[in-house]
């Protein structure tokens, strides 16, 4: 069996040719101390009888020069994967995001068909992909060595991973942050079909509902409908509760007099740390459903309440 | 009676620090720098074979793509305690307290260290964390990595991580005395005439580590502090259900453990200074270069951390700043590399063993501190992050490097310490040894990880099986090799042939009094009229080849 | 007065004189304690960081503690610097009799503030202070409120250990000042031990606003 490293898409070819200028650069800084090393153990030698009476001019000028030199050439280098790195990172228009939870020692992947996968994940080619990630536990990581792309998938937190595959084929995903006693088990596959292929595969897969649709009725059989107001229902019992109809990207005044945006990680945290953000005005009565709603569902309730209209 | 032995002469058996006294309470309670080396030699060999046992097994299971030997627990717990007991017990403590302890008051002129007690006690604790982070080993061992990454360490973990938490913390402590102990000493013991730069460069380094030291290793202790303190209490720091940050504990751990690698390898670059320059007989090129070289790292080394976080979920704009801050600072090691070729050049070149371990540390450093630009680059580290390739570049540096150093330091000033001469045969033998097993075990491993084998793995696809079987077959011979000079070594004690003050003929104070020294050092604190390194210049070094022979050959003393 | 021959001016073998022996001793004082004020310092950058993020949580959790008891023992540390100041000037004289009732006070007064610490301790816990699951507080800012009592047992547990340690220096003070050892060509010891003392004292001088006074 031989080692392989296609690269599936732009991205991984540009960091390719970057590796080539730094092992070309390698070489060359290896090439020159290793001759000079072997050069002077041999004409150096103490029994040698070479003229020694020549010291080496050690003129400031060349200190200085070979140093910045040195210096720039390393910058530049630095400079370059920077770039490409920025570049990649960059939020793309039209990407497909699809949602990735970790858990010791499996990959679930969640479409936004509400299709479901274990340790495989599917995607078209030459459509940009966002993975957005969380962790139930541990720290993990979506190590994607065909993209020459990784990223550590948090508790508690959403990151996100973006690349767009440019060639079909069945890529080997690790995961790249020790996260225990299975670890070396938790590897699959990104298999990147074409459009047609895809499209099938997503019907064959196909689950009855979105998975906004089944937030919704999670919404309801959580009991969160029981205070709030969603979606043009619910929020009849006594408590007061903030209503979520557009609350998605609009802007949310808070009890200790800040204001942030509602976002996704406002969202999880709403849900699992009620009590780290109250909102103005509002009792701070809402309990914790940490332990409660695991993470694929808190997936599901956010996407329902990213339905319920507000900025995106 | 001249206050430092002539060059050339010849002393016998007599007695030493090695004879003040022989009860087992003498060396226990002792206070002498000398005897402290020894003490923490003996643990500090313990520990290497103890993380050395581990990385055997882990090797040798990796032989199979489904593991060979070992279920994945037992795989993780081994890897883990090879990176707990060599990085603490074996890295951070060994060239100071070992090589700095017994040579620096010698080379400054000093008749021991500012606080000899704080030194006893410093091994102490060392041996405290020690025996700490065996018993957690003895007990099953942890299985966190030696990074302890929480909320697995802290929430998931079954092993027993606190107890080797306070281990580190305790050898920590003894870091802590040791360092202040050697800056107190350089500022205040030189022997009169010693200035600032007229000390070798092995003491620049000891100074330039133990300011790390005392700095850095505050923060580890708080770190391992909170990790105990969340394990054990809950109080959530580092969980996020508790509105905590994993991260923070990633911040922290990392703003030590950055300059704790420069803790590890700032004293080699001392060590292979004295021995190319001892061994080309020639000052060192640019001293002071050299010495502000080492300098920057130290202090740059505080500004790079995050450099190891670069996928853990910090800002895309830490990750520039700290790129660009990490190529920074492989400027002072490149100018160190070609200041120790530059010194060679023109210079009367010998290959005896300490030498060998000199250039190949200047080789395989060069080797691991280039792989370094590839992971310092961002778009590169993304790929190669928490793979095979980032064990290589720090086993290059740390073992091709630091080891390699430590061993060469100590077949350098062996005569010294023992009064005694190894077999150059066998020491020539076994430091080839040693290249040849190193490079088999870990160049493999460059490769494995830019086909994105991931580190940590027990198991791993079949197709990366032989790169693996290589990289074992050149540890087992590694293992043979690092044996070696235990035996070798260890028989010239008893037979070994009596060494005069200076063998090697080098410069440096620490070879103007007796092999082994008197346990006052010197009979009457020298007077320092001349710069470091004072060979003659080449052109007054043009001896004719017997005459060479006859200067510089060491049993001619 | 009469010019005692101190037994225990001669310098330590790797010394030069006994002056060689004091001046090392200090410097490695010195140096212990700046590198005390970077550990220190880092949880003081921290608090004044986190109050910022954090105004109404801390402003709350400040009305909680115990402005009295945190008062008395400001007193009590203060007395115990000077007292032990005072002492250390008495050794500058060679009078040991002196110096061993100063330290003995001084040191009285340091198990004082350690008991009502340990005490004002139990009462926070039983207020339900102690972080974690089991952390409750009323009003607003639970979150800033929490970050507030971590921070506090961080700070005052690193000082109560920092303080043990003292108590222990300054009794081995009074055990060597019994003994009669202390001269006017000899008491360096004791100023070494007043440094750290002192540098505790200063501690806890920059703590108790940031615990109990600011924001009440």
């Amino acid at each position: 069996m031989s080692l392989t490293l296609p690269a599936a898409s732009a991205h991984a070819t540009e960091v390719d040719y970057l590796f080539a200028a730094l092992f070309a650069v390698s070489a060359a800084v290896l090439g020159l101390v290793f001759f000079l090393m072997i050069e002077f153990s041999i004409r150096f030698r103490r029994n040698s009888g070479v003229d020694r009476g020549q010291p080496l001019r050690r003129s400031w000028r060349f200190e200085t020069a070979w140093t910045a030199a040195t210096l720039v050439g390393f910058l530049g280098l630095g400079i370059w994967g920077a770039d490409l790195y920025v570049r990649e990172l960059k939020a793309k228009p039209g990407a497909l995001t699809i949602d990735v939870v970790a858990k010791q020692w499996m990959w679930k992947v969640e479409h936004p068909e509400g299709q479901r996968e274990i340790n495989e994940l599917h995607i078209p080619v030459n459509r940009p992909v966002q993975l957005r990630m969380t962790s139930e536990d541990v720290i993990h990581d979506f190590g994607l060595p065909a993209f020459r792309l990784k990223h550590d998938v948090l508790p508690g937190r959403y990151e996100t991973l973006s690349f767009t595959p440019d060639r079909i084929g069945t890529y080997q995903l690790y995961c790249n942050q020790f996260c225990g006693i299975d670890h070396a088990n938790m590897i699959g596959t990104v298999t990147v079909l074409s459009q047609p292929d895809y499209e099938r595969w997503l019907a064959a897969n196909g689950a009855a509902e979105t998975l906004a649709a089944q937030g919704s009725r999670l919404f309801v059989s959580y009991g969160c409908s029981g205070c709030h107001r969603a979606g043009g229902h619910g929020g009849e019992g006594n408590v007061r509760a903030p209503p979520l109809d557009g609350v998605y990207g609009s802007p949310v005044p808070l009890s200790d007099g800040t204001t942030i945006i509602a976002d996704d990680q406002y969202l999880q945290d709403s849900i699992l740390m009620p009590k780290k953000q109250i909102v103005a005005s509002y009792d701070p009565v809402m309990p914790s459903f940490a332990g409660v709603i695991g993470e694929e569902d808190i997936v599901k309730l956010v996407e329902f309440i990213k339905s319920l209209g507000g900025k995106s | 009676m001249s206050a430092v032995l002539e060059r050339g002469t010849s002393v016998q058996s007599h007695p030493s620090y090695l004879t003040d006294g022989t009860t087992l309470r003498s060396w226990l309670l002792t206070t002498d720098h000398k005897r402290i080396a020894l003490l923490y030699a003996a643990s500090i060999t313990l520990f290497f074979f103890v993380g050395g046992a581990a990385a055997a097994l882990m090797r040798w299971n990796l032989i199979s793509p489904t593991g060979a030997i070992v279920e994945h627990d037992t795989y993780n717990r081994l890897f883990t305690i090879h990176g707990v007991v060599m990085v603490w017990f074996f890295l951070v403590p060994a060239a100071p307290t070992v090589l700095g302890n017994f040579v620096l008051p010698l080379m400054i002129g000093a008749r021991d260290l500012a606080f000899p007690k704080l030194n006893l006690a410093s091994w102490y604790m060392f041996m405290s964390g020690g025996v700490l982070v065996s018993w957690a080993l003895f007990r099953g061992g942890l299985e966190t990595g030696w990074t302890f990454y929480t909320p697995l360490s802290t929430d998931y973990a079954r092993g027993y991580v606190s107890l080797a938490a306070f281990g580190i913390i305790l050898s920590g402590y003894s870091s802590i005395a040791t360092g202040l102990n050697f800056i107190v000493t350089i500022h205040k013991l030189r022997a009169p005439g010693m200035t600032w730069f007229r000390m070798p460069v092995f003491c620049w380094s000891l100074y330039s580590t133990s300011v790390l030291n005392v700095l850095a290793t505050p923060v580890l202790t708080m770190a391992m502090l909170l990790l105990a303190a969340e394990r054990i209490l809950h109080v959530g720091v580092f969980d996020p259900n508790l509105g905590g940050d994993p991260l923070l504990f990633q911040h922290l751990f990392w703003f030590y453990s950055h300059p704790a690698v420069y803790i590890m390898v700032l004293p080699g670059f001392g060590i292979v200074t004295e021995i190319i320059t001892a061994f080309s007989r020639k000052r060192v090129f640019g001293y002071q270069f050299v010495i502000w070289a080492s300098i920057s790292i130290a202090v740059i080394g505080f500004f790079v951390w995050v450099h190891h976080m670069f996928v853990a979920g910090v800002s895309v704009y830490s990750g520039v700043v700290f790129s660009l801050l990490s190529y920074i600072i492989a400027v002072p090691s490149a100018i160190k590399v070609f200041n120790w070729l530059g010194t060679m050049h023109n210079g009367f070149i010998r290959f005896d063993a300490p030498m060998i371990y000199a250039v190949g540390f200047v080789g395989l450093f060069t080797i691991g501190g280039v792989t370094g630009l590839w992971i310092a680059s961002l778009a590169t580290d993304v790929a190669l992050h928490d793979t095979y390739f980032v064990v290589a570049h720090f086993h290059f540096i740390m073992v091709g490097g630091m080891v390699t150093a430590f061993l060469g330091g100590i077949h350098f000033w062996w005569p010294k310490i023992t009064g005694r001469l190894y077999s150059e045969t066998w020491g020539r033998l076994a430091a080839a040894l040693i290249f040849f097993g190193f490079i088999l075990t870990f160049f493999p491993q460059f490769i494995l990880g830019f086909f994105g084998m991931p580190r940590r793995y027990g198991t791993y696809p079949a197709q990366f099986q032989v790169l693996n079987v290589l990289s074992s077959a050149g540890a087992t011979i590694l293992a043979v090799a690092y044996l070696m000079p235990l035996f070798y070594l260890g028989w010239s004690l008893f037979r070994g042939e009596r060494a005069g003050p200076n063998p090697w003929d080098a410069s440096g104070l620490e070879w103007r009094t007796a092999s082994p020294p008197p346990k006052e050092n010197f009979h009457e604190s020298p007077v320092v009229t001349w710069e470091a390194y004072d060979y003659p210049p080449p052109e007054k070094q043009q001896y004719s080849l017997s005459e060479l022979r006859e200067k510089t050959d060491r049993r001619h003393v | 007065m009469s010019e005692f021959v101190a037994p225990r001016a001669h310098a330590e073998f790797q010394y030069a004189s006994a002056e060689h022996q004091r001046d090392s001793a200090l410097a490695g004082m010195w140096l212990f304690l700046a590198t005390e004020i970077l550990f220190f310092g880092a949880l003081f950058y921290l608090w004044v960081l986190l109050r910022r993020w954090h105004p109404l949580g801390f402003h709350l959790a400040t009305a909680d503690t115990d402005l009295l008891i945190g008062s008395v023992n400001t007193v009590i540390i203060s007395t115990a610097g000077m007292v032990f100041f005072w002492g250390v000037q008495q050794a500058k004289r060679g009078q040991n009799r002196p110096v061993l009732l100063a330290a003995l006070a001084s040191g009285g007064l340091g198990l004082v503030f350690i008991g009502l610490k340990l005490f004002e301790w139990s009462e926070d816990v039983g207020k339900g202070k102690w972080p974690g699951q089991v952390f409750q507080a009323h009003g607003d800012d639970i979150g800033g409120q929490h970050l507030f009592w971590l921070l506090y047992y961080a700070g005052t547990a690193l000082h109560v250990v920092h303080m043990t340690i003292g108590v222990l220096l300054v009794a081995w003070i009074a055990w060597r000042a019994r003994k009669g050892e202390f001269k006017p060509n000899f008491y360096y010891p004791v100023v070494a031990v007043g440094l750290y003392w002192s540098f505790v004292d200063v501690v806890w001088i920059n703590l108790y606003p940031f615990i109990y006074l600011l924001g009440r």
